[in-house]
């Protein structure tokens, strides 16, 4: 089981959500979030007041997902979340040792 | 066809009632509508020509007294509109959104507060024949203000009218002020301050600006007489200035100029900014006092000036940052209507361009250059927008006012004279000045004398604390925003 925590735009989010459900993704924690990466921000003026914003808009998408499909989720995000712009995201992917279904004490990829 | 065939029947009865010697036919007589069988049977009997032409006239009176009433309060409506929503909204978009709620109170509060005030003394302090500064208590409790008109003020509508028309000017101006320090002032300082700002600083100058007999009186017996068509002095100087000292006294916000402090909402500010522009027809059309030709004057000025205003800041932003921003373009449609204010009914259409114009190139200079160069923490620019708006405003009336809108200046025997320097009239400029200065020094010593006074008794800004936490919470135990809930 692979954890996959992947930032992207949030124009970029319906695409990303349908193409997992391509592959057969059936679950996923979705988050609005605000951060930058390398990527500058943008100034705003109010009266003639300039503020500089560099927190922006991202989406964040947790997923925990059996060995078989990450490799197909990441090449997945990676063609649907891709404008080739600074500012895309990333995808942080991490080893997970266990998954507790709530409702039935299920254990492992059953879980999931 | 029915009204057709009746008035074709009336004329009929008229045309035989006039030849006289030929009589009705019973059976015409019973087809005819009542009106004209009873004024053809009743015409020997009727009164003589002078009593039905004095009856006609109390008539024509009349009507045009209800004409003219049914304007005005339309136009007092509009006018506490502009305070709230109006005011409330433009100020509560451009705060930090922990105290949206308490930006609003202020304006609402001061609905509340002043219209109490007025009624007990306030009116009688602007409008009751006194001395050359103040008014007298004479209509103390609104005794005497009832139904029959004062003709010096506006002899086709009730007094009441006229009194509550000019309420919601009190009520408005001192809400402009809260712009100044807003986010850091304690409610219960605002409350005892604008309560004795409105009898040192407003009531003084509404008498002596309006009030019979006041200094700066144009038509009632003022020394100096000085056009001031809708509150250019009376309403933007006083708050305006009254804000820059505000500001100045009470010292900037927490963490200001370097934390950013940007508006929460513009949406809000948006939607008051258009409240505004709509409820200044009521303000500068209203202050006609008629729904005459004066009226609909005052009202195209009032817009033409409007779009002038939001032009030529809007112009100025975009060369300057490369943008046109919606707040700049509100800002800019609220100080050509701060402008044009004291002009409203003085000024053509024209003329009406250049006033709004100039305010919003001058204002947005103001806003955007000379505060950040002087520092001071005018918190939402009630000072750069009325303080500098008004001034401007007030000037250019004397430069720009005409007897061909406004014959206010008569000669012995009727006939107009000059009114503004374009007209031929250049000492108006110098009573303008001297009105401008008389708005200034009054509002500078009253407010600092006044805020002393606060400052000592319940001191005047919020603990530390409670300015990081937001004066929502602190000052009304409420938030604007429970979106989790």
């Amino acid at each position: 089981m692979k954890k996959l925590e992947t930032i992207i735009q949030p124009s970029r989010f319906e695409m990303v959500k349908e193409a997992l459900a391509e592959i057969g993704v059936e679950g996923m924690t979705v988050s609005d979030v605000r951060g930058h990466g390398r990527q500058k921000g943008h100034t705003e003026v109010y009266r003639g007041r300039e503020y500089t914003v560099d927190l922006l808009p991202k989406i964040k998408i947790e997923m925990v997902l059996p060995d078989h499909l990450v490799d197909a989720a990441v090449q997945a995000i990676l063609k649907a979340a891709k404008t080739g712009k600074i500012g895309d995201g990333k995808v942080f992917l991490s080893n997970v040792d266990e998954a507790i279904r709530i409702r039935n004490e299920e254990r492992g990829e059953n879980a999931l | 066809m029915r009204w057709r065939t009746s008035g074709a029947l009336c004329l009929l009865a008229a045309l035989i009632c006039s030849l006289g010697s030929v009589a009705v036919p019973v059976h015409a007589q019973t087809a005819l509508p009542q009106g004209a069988a009873s004024s053809s049977l009743a015409a020997p009997a009727s009164p003589p020509p002078a009593d039905r032409i004095a009856r006609l006239e109390q008539q024509v009176a009349e009507a045009r007294s209800s004409g003219d009433n049914a304007w005005m309060l339309v136009s007092s409506a509009l006018v506490l509109m502009m305070t709230g929503p109006g005011l409330a909204l433009f100020y509560g978009g451009l705060v930090r959104k922990k105290n949206v709620l308490a930006t609003m109170m202020q304006s609402f509060a001061l609905m509340v507060l002043i219209t109490v005030l007025w009624a007990l003394v306030g009116y009688s302090l602007c409008f009751h024949s006194g001395n050359s500064f103040l008014g007298g208590l004479g209509y103390f409790g609104l005794r005497g203000v009832g139904p029959l008109p004062d003709a010096d003020y506006a002899a086709t509508i009730p007094q009441q009218t006229f009194m509550v028309f000019q309420l919601m000017f009190a009520i408005i101006t001192p809400a402009l002020i809260t712009g100044a320090f807003a986010e850091r002032m304690k409610f219960s300082a605002m409350a005892l301050f604008m309560a004795l700002w409105s009898f040192l600083v407003y009531d003084p100058m509404a008498h002596m600006v309006w009030g019979k007999g006041g200094l700066l009186n144009a038509t009632l017996g003022g020394r100096v007489p000085t056009l001031d068509f809708a509150g250019g002095t009376v309403v933007h100087i006083t708050s305006g200035v009254s804000a820059l000292v505000c500001a100045l006294y009470l010292g900037k916000r927490l963490g200001y100029p370097k934390a950013p402090m940007p508006p929460h909402s513009v949406v809000l500010s948006f939607i008051g900014a258009c409240l505004l522009w709509v409820g200044w027809f009521g303000f500068n059309a209203g202050s006609a006092l008629t729904a005459g030709s004066l009226a609909t004057s005052a009202f195209v000025a009032t817009h033409f000036s409007a779009a002038a205003g939001a032009l030529g800041w809007s112009v100025s932003e975009w060369l300057r940052n490369g943008k046109p921003s919606v707040l700049g373009g509100i800002s800019g449609a609220v100080v050509g209507l701060v402008a044009i204010t004291p002009a409203s009914g003085f000024v053509g259409p024209m003329s009406a361009l250049v006033i709004g114009l100039a305010a919003g190139l001058i204002c947005y200079f103001m806003v955007a250059t000379v505060k950040a160069r002087f520092g001071y923490d005018d918190s939402l620019d009630a000072f750069g927008v009325h303080g500098a708006g008004g001034t401007i405003g007030a000037l250019l009336t004397g430069i720009f006012a005409t007897r061909a809108v406004n014959p206010i200046f008569r000669d012995a025997r009727g006939n107009a004279l000059a009114v503004g320097l374009l007209d031929g009239n250049g000492r108006q400029v110098w009573n303008q000045f001297i009105g401008i200065a008389v708005a200034w020094i009054l509002s500078i010593v009253g407010t600092l004398i006044i805020l002393a006074v606060v400052d000592r008794l319940i001191g005047l800004r919020v603990p530390e604390e409670q300015e990081t936490q937001g004066l929502d919470v602190s000052q009304h135990g409420e938030e604007g925003y429970n979106l989790e809930t």
